[in-house]
């Protein structure tokens, strides 16, 4: 026997591979969760179909899951994967754009039948050649046969047999990547605690999958990657819909105030709406609203009786509470709106990601009508960012829509947990002197008015959508008008003074200035370093606050010679910028086919402007 | 709570009301301020919420907390504000457009959910606040700007659509008689759940008369019946008559004719969870039959707002998680300890 082929990797991509019933999602997490727990930095992402179950076997109902980890800091799930392992014909087919050259396929050669193959649409027996991939590195596993003779003794039916065939692969590539069993074992005993066959019988196909590649090592290549060298602390694996949940549950912690929200079911959002109504140990007021109208509407007469209230949506979402953000900016009540942005227009790309919902957050209502618009970078900044969203949104009295993404939403990274006790205070403007209450009067500073609720004794006013004067009474006077409208605006644009100052990678001036927002931190942030690793002399800013936006982005914008936007649609933060900084030229880098940039992408980006 | 007296000034706001001279709103605002002024409930517990519609500038008059809101949306709105405090006595003031049309969605919701909320649906059967279209409780072939040859729909029943929404309370009134008016609003408030008040209100601008023939004084008491828990269907001038059900059908019958008596008559049961016969006495129309007043349905049932609050209670009654910190440090975590601080290039940014 050859000794098992062992390969040392800073980092490393996986990707699972196969129907969306295959339980890959599951198989990927656990993965990568197994992964975390050896401290190895991780980013993932879950690349999934709109139909639950498309057809079987057919290259739309594939579903994907990629995990990157390494031994220094992961900022992206990978552009290219160093292993795939692929379920059926149709998962070759829809993942031979993103393997790494050279990389290694392992697939379910029970499955690779004719009838198969034509399902997945190969016109001939060969679909590694027909997708360019012979010069890869192929282990054809009969992972469907394996697992049948795994499970013979269990007088299991073929179907709950087969559903088992993903942990023979996951056994697999623990093996190749020298991850232990114990936490996905004790994952599989506390899921089905009720049901011992399937928890038997999971580990049992488990440990037969670890086993084969153990014994096959004369085929199948080991790898090692050394734990990251991350911030000493405690840890845990987080997505970006949780993380969001959870910073609004801190803030209203923090602010002493009960948290309710009113959503409704949309891809990719509803995971926050899960996490929070899991929620009701901390009080969590969650309501499952009739349509995303009333998850507004009722939000923000929660927000009129003194919770901290939040709707969670994703873009066609948006655009029906539309209205309603309206009347949240002119009763001027504090109010969260989060947008998981996915593909549009219309019903678009559900499960995909884009960042085409920006200017519908910055401008998409009737009227002269501001709002504060955040947007988080990464899955487990979106805690810091609902944080903030909410302080901003109760210290200020104004509502803040806070952008996230599909990509942000799904992935998971580690995240060192913070305590409550290092969070910023928040301090709600709740109004305490009933006789000089006025329900437009506003502090000089900030404009932010103050916040009375029904049940406040001697605070009993009257608000709503027609435009008021200072006590509240309802006025057509053409100058009040004017002024209020300044002043809704004015009150957004001095939310400045809790933004930091944008902190740029990289060196204060040069060539190109690479300008970023939201989600797509972690390509672009890897780009540039890759990009200055090659001697360019290149800088990034990423922005998290769009409106307003940091006190200092003009003075850094000037101290370079191009400005490159890249984003994920066809250049709407360009076009702010165009807007807000206009004496800069703005370059584009956009891409929209509902998957995030590569980091291939972003730099070839700056390689053309450079050449120019 | 018995040492709050207040009178129906305590609740009329400093705003000048400005509905149109003779419109049917006044009359129902008295007898909402009347019922509130006596329910023995502190003012600042009053929420109340309107969309958008003539009948919804309610709220500016008020003394209360209010909040005018977005057409169609009060109901929504107003779930909100229960949900948020539930210990607030919340009313949602509405019109057949706001509550039937554009609203329809929260209004049916709001019942099926049984939220503790007190809905006032000012029925005159036109859009007035827009200048006179048909509404969508017009009757088919009504002649407006936007249906110049008539229209060729059938209108809502509202108290139909309450049914049909599994609504636990609806009674309907006439904006003139404040009387009957406020004893319904009274029984809407002590309902607990949803409660639905459907009061025929004249527009006297741009569909003056339209509830004539039913509120005609010369004729009211033939053509109305006020129905009261407990007592006999019966109407008419000396209430010589009254209604009895007859092969699946309710039917009129004269005290006195065929062998009938008062022993015959129907007698209310506003209680019962069936509500096939509350459907019937909402159903009942001109010329054949008298309108139904009053409480036609009042059912206890499980409300949204004390289930919600009984589930966070039993939960917290058993909780691992009791705040933040604890939640985030719950399931896998690990330690990383024995690494040098980091050195970043990429600072990013003020906390991670």
């Amino acid at each position: 026997m050859k000794d098992a082929r062992v390969i040392e990797l800073e980092e490393v991509a996986i990707r699972f591979s196969g129907d969306s019933g295959d339980g890959m999602q599951l198989t990927g997490t656990l993965f990568s969760d197994a992964t975390a727990l050896l401290g190895n930095d991780i980013s993932t992402f879950p690349d999934y179909p709109s139909e639950i179950r498309a057809p079987q076997g057919t290259v739309g109902g594939v579903s994907g899951f990629q995990v990157q980890f390494g031994h220094k800091q992961v900022n992206t799930p990978g552009d290219f994967a160093h292993v795939l392992i692929a379920m059926n014909p149709a998962a070759i087919k829809a993942n031979a754009t993103f393997m790494k050259p050279g990389g290694t396929i392992i697939y379910d050669s029970d499955l690779f039948t004719e009838k198969n193959l034509k399902k997945a649409n190969f016109e001939t027996d060969d679909p590694f050649a027909e997708c360019n991939l012979e010069d890869y590195f192929k282990i054809p596993v009969p992972i469907s046969s394996l697992t049948k003779e795994s499970l013979k003794d269990f007088g299991l039916d073929n179907k709950s047999v087969l559903r088992s065939k993903n942990m023979f692969a996951l056994g697999m590539v623990c093996w190749m990547f020298n991850r232990p069993l114990e936490y996905i074992e004790e994952f599989i005993s506390t899921k089905f605690a009720k049901k011992p066959i399937v928890v038997e019988s999971n580990i049992k196909v488990l440990h037969d999958g670890f086993n084969y590649g153990y014994t096959m090592q004369h085929m199948t290549p080991s790898y090692i990657v050394h734990p990251a060298n991350i911030e000493n602390g405690t840890y845990r694996n987080v997505n970006g819909n949780d993380s969001t949940a959870w910073g609004l549950l801190a803030a209203a912690e923090k602010a002493g105030l009960e948290l309710f929200i009113g959503s409704y079911p949309i891809t990719p959002a509803t995971d926050i709406l899960y996490a929070l109504a899991a929620r009701k140990d901390l009080g969590v007021k969650s309501f499952q609203a009739e349509d995303e109208i009333a998850g507004i509407t009722s939000a923000i007469g929660a927000a009129f009786a003194g919770d901290l209230a939040v709707t969670t949506t994703s873009g066609p979402g948006l655009a029906l509470k539309s209205e309603a953000i309206g009347l949240a900016v002119m009763a001027e009540l504090p109010l969260v709106i989060v947008n998981v942005q996915r593909g549009g227009p219309s019903t678009g790309l559900p499960t995909k990601t884009e960042q085409s919902d920006l200017l519908q957050a910055l401008y998409g209502r009737n009227g002269e009508s501001p709002v504060v618009v955040l947007a988080a970078s990464t899955p487990s900044d979106c805690f810091w960012y609902a944080y903030k969203a909410a302080k901003i949104a109760l210290e200020r009295m104004v509502p803040v829509i806070l952008l996230t993404d599909g990509f942000l939403g799904n992935g998971t990274e580690p995240w060192k947990i913070p305590s409550m006790a290092e969070l910023p205070s928040i301090t709600p403007r709740i109004a305490k002197n009933a006789e000089a209450f006025k329900a437009y009067k506003r502090d000089e500073e900030t404009l932010a008015r103050e916040w009375a609720f029904p049940g406040m004794k001697g605070f009993e006013h009257r608000i709503g959508g027609l435009e008021k004067n200072v006590s509240g009474t309802v006025s057509h006077d053409p100058e009040n008008h004017h002024i209020n409208s300044e002043i809704r605006e004015g009150k957004v644009q001095r939310v400045v003074d809790m933004v930091p100052d944008i902190e740029l990678c990289g060196d204060g001036d040069g060539d190109v200035l690479v300008v970023g927002w939201g989600g797509t931190y972690g390509h672009m942030v890897s780009a540039v370093r890759e990009l200055r690793e090659e001697g360019k002399n290149v800088s990034l800013v990423h922005f998290n606050y769009i409106k307003p936006l940091p006190g200092n982005t003009r003075e850094i914008f000037s101290k370079f010679k191009n400005i490159i936007v890249c984003e994920l649609n066809l250049g709407q933060f360009a076009s702010y910028l165009r807007n807000e900084l206009p004496e800069f030229t703005y370059h584009q880098n956009n891409k929209l086919k509902g998957l995030p940039f590569t980091v291939n992408e972003l730099k070839q980006g700056v390689y053309k402007l450079l050449e120019d | 709570m018995t040492d709050i007296k207040y009178t129906v000034k305590d609740f009329k706001s400093e705003n000048e009301v400005r509905w149109c001279p003779g419109c049917g709103d006044y009359a129902i605002m008295n007898a909402i301020q009347r019922t509130m002024a006596g329910m023995g409930v502190a003012r600042e517990k009053f929420a109340v919420i309107s969309g958008i519609g003539c009948s919804s500038r309610f709220p500016y008059y008020m003394s209360t907390f209010g909040f005018h809101t977005i057409h169609g949306r009060a109901a929504a709105v107003a779930s909100g504000v229960k949900l948020a405090n539930p210990d607030l006595n919340v009313w949602v003031i509405s019109g057949d457009g706001d509550s039937m049309a554009i609203g329809g969605n929260h209004f049916i919701h709001l019942i099926r959910r049984n939220i503790d909320i007190n809905l006032v649906l000012f029925n005159n059967r036109i859009y007035g606040l827009t200048k006179g279209q048909y509404s969508p409780t017009s009757e088919r072939g009504f002649k407006t700007k936007t249906s110049p040859f008539g229209t060729v729909e059938d209108p809502f029943v509202p108290g139909q659509l309450v049914i049909g929404a599994r609504g636990s309370f609806f009674a309907r009134s006439i904006d003139g008689n404040m009387k009957m008016s406020q004893s319904v609003f009274e029984a809407a408030a002590a309902h607990k759940g949803a409660s639905v008040v459907e009061v025929l209100q004249n527009c006297v601008i741009y569909n003056h008369g339209i509830h004539a023939q039913i509120t005609d004084p010369a004729h009211r008491a033939d053509r109305q019946l006020y129905l009261e828990h407990g007592k006999p269907m019966l109407f008419g001038h000396e209430n010589e008559k009254g209604l009895v059900f007859e092969k699946a059908r309710l039917k009129v019958a004269k005290i006195g004719e065929n062998g009938i008596t008062e022993e015959d008559i129907l007698v209310h049961d506003a209680f019962e969870q069936d509500p096939t016969l509350h459907m019937a006495l909402i159903n009942m129309q001109l010329p054949d039959m008298p309108v139904a007043f009053g409480v036609i349905r009042s059912v206890p049932t499980l409300v949204y707002d004390t289930e919600m609050v009984a589930q966070i209670d039993e939960i917290q009654g058993s909780r691992k998680v009791t705040c933040v910190d604890e939640l985030l440090n719950s399931g896998n975590t690990w330690e990383v300890t024995g690494n040098e601080p980091l050195v970043s290039d990429c600072p990013q940014t003020e906390f991670k």
